[in-house]
């Protein structure tokens, strides 16, 4: 991809950026509640008026709606993203305390999901309308149906209340308290890429150059590992990035279950307390990871396929 | 050199192929000619080893040099293919995968058949290559099929399809996805390499003045069946059969004469 296109794409990103945020101030400031009755409540103290007005100014509330979202915007613009209500933190402090522990569970979910669903998917097509496939469909119309709370809750009952294998929460983020949110994760995504994998796989075995390969005196497995699996793979690079971007997003039901100190359990309790910059901090991250991944997963087909290479 | 008997071929419990009778001699051309769907293709798909899932032999023999292709395992017929029989596809850039270069699958090609190193197999497929009139094979090694021309790719193509000499080429559609120009060119290449290497051909072709040119003897095919054949000169002057009456009827004509 040539340089001008990407510098393109990064201006667009910058307009969806403001798009995104302002829909967000502007939603949130319509939604009920209040983040000073909020605050109060949370300390457990019955404020008066002059309170509550006292804190809503603190926090900028009293301005009109678009000089707020104007000196958010700038405070961003500077590398400011406003100090959390309820945590008297800066979001950005906050946000990043708890990246590295959703970016692991991200990383390893995804792992765990490429090693079981991409040799399943690929069995499953090879073995078309067999046992194997048969069993592996089944398997994985299961684990989509099934929704993550209950996978995760099944895993916490048996391999930490059961077996005890693992605890049941902790509070320091090691490889064993990342290991069931991660196969959680992984279950209902490694069913959904079972059946990628698989339908890729098929519709590439069809496809012409493998009768000419064939005819080339090439052999059945020299073709898949070869020729069809590179093909097969192409289109799973989208379904990938967007994965990833959701999981860096952060996964607060599975979090929540698990107590697993990740983005999406900030984020939650920051819609519980109202709280406003950190609201707005969690959407721009959101946002800003997705096209991110999204810009990169395109700029990795320029270096995958030569076809678009050469269309650009 | 090839025996055909009484092969049937069916697909989901239909015959597509009936009765099929081919007995040919090192260095003969025959061409099959008839409207799709008439088991043209199906014939030599059987012959050589690559019919669809559904489609399998129910009856007959094909018989190779004296033995049996029927009886070979997938791995002597992968042995067979693209070294003694080869086989040329109407479009043969959509038979090379888009997105590796061509000059790795004409080395991968190569080194199946002949143990020699990647070098030398890459000096080979230039050579194939530069043998097919094609300029500049480096650059066509180094190409993506996408970026070569419909005529480049046929001759990228029957180069690699040669380069073994073949005892039998099996060509399907060889040149109805070209121009005039280039479909002369490509049929006088493979006549060339029948007469330097003496390998047989079968040409599947809907194209008459293509058979008619090309070929010692005609196998005219109406749904799964013979329905004539002959030397060109009794199915061009003396058809026989209705049908091939009709198939002649419908070549088109300049200035009055039948362009054959």
């Amino acid at each position: 991809m040539k340089s001008k296109i990407i510098l393109k794409r990064l201006l667009q990103m910058l307009i969806v950026l403001i798009g995104i945020t302002f829909l967000t101030f502007l939603l949130t400031y319509l939604a009920p509640g209040d983040p000073a009755t909020a605050m109060y409540e949370s300390m457990g103290v019955v404020p008066t008026e002059e309170q509550l007005a006292q804190a809503r100014a603190n926090m900028g509330l009293d301005q009109p709606f678009l000089t707020q979202y104007g000196r958010w915007i700038t405070g961003c613009l500077q590398g400011d993203f406003g100090t959390s209500f309820t945590k008297n933190q800066p979001v950005l402090d906050l946000l990043l305390k708890r990246l590295p522990s959703t970016f692991k569970l991200a990383v390893l979910s995804l792992a765990i999901m490429a090693v079981v669903s991409i040799p399943l998917g690929i069995l499953s097509a090879v073995k078309q309308d067999g046992i194997a496939d048969f069993i592996i469909r089944g398997v994985s119309f299961l684990g989509i149906s099934l929704p993550g709370f209950l996978i995760g809750l099944l895993l916490l009952y048996f391999f930490a209340l059961k077996l005890g294998w693992l605890k049941v929460a902790s509070s320091n983020v090691g490889f064993e308290q990342m290991l069931l949110p991660s196969i959680t994760l992984a279950i209902a995504m490694s069913s959904k890429y079972t059946r990628q994998v698989r339908t890729a796989v098929l519709e590439e075995l069809h496809q012409d150059y493998v009768i000419g390969a064939k005819a080339r005196g090439l052999k059945q497995g020299e073709i898949l590992w070869k020729h069809v699996l590179p093909n097969a793979m192409l289109p799973l690079i989208t379904m990938l990035g967007l994965s990833f971007g959701s999981l860096l997003g952060g996964t607060s039901v599975v979090e929540i279950i698990f107590s697993y100190p990740g983005l999406g359990i900030l984020a939650v309790s920051a819609v519980n307390g109202r709280d406003y910059p950190l609201i707005q901090g969690f959407v721009l991250w959101i946002a800003l990871i997705y096209m991110v991944v999204n810009l990169l997963v395109d700029i990795s087909y320029n270096y995958i396929d030569p076809r678009i290479r050469e269309a650009k | 050199m090839l025996n055909m008997n009484h092969v049937t071929v069916t697909y989901n419990d239909r015959p597509t192929l009936i009765d099929f009778d081919l007995h040919m001699k090192q260095g003969e051309i025959v061409s099959l000619v008839g409207e799709s769907g008439s088991g043209k293709t199906t014939a030599i798909r059987a012959l050589f080893g690559l019919l669809p899932h559904e489609g399998y032999v129910s009856d007959g023999d094909i018989l190779f040099e004296g033995e049996s292709l029927l009886s070979k395992s997938e791995d002597e017929m992968a042995r067979l293919r693209g070294s003694r029989i080869s086989m040329i596809f109407q479009d043969s850039g959509a038979m090379i995968n888009p997105i590796r270069r061509i000059g790795a699958q004409f080395v991968e090609y190569i080194r199946k058949h002949e143990k020699i190193s990647k070098k030398e197999a890459y000096r080979k497929g230039v050579a194939m290559l530069e043998a097919m009139r094609l300029p500049d094979g480096d650059n066509i090694m180094r190409s993506y099929g996408f970026q070569l021309s419909g005529g480049m790719r046929q001759r990228v193509g029957i180069a690699m399809a040669m380069t073994f000499r073949p005892d039998l080429l099996l060509a399907d559609e060889p040149t109805s996805a070209l121009d005039v120009t280039t479909q002369a060119q490509i049929v006088r290449q493979m006549m060339d390499l029948n007469k330097k290497t003496g390998t047989s051909i079968i040409i599947v072709t809907h194209n008459l003045g293509v058979a008619a040119y090309m070929s010692d003897r005609i196998l005219v095919m109406q749904n799964g069946r013979i329905v004539e054949q002959g030397d060109r000169e009794q199915i061009l002057k003396h058809p026989q059969q209705e049908y091939t009456q009709k198939l002649l009827a419908a070549i088109p004509t300049m200035e009055g004469e039948a362009y054959v």
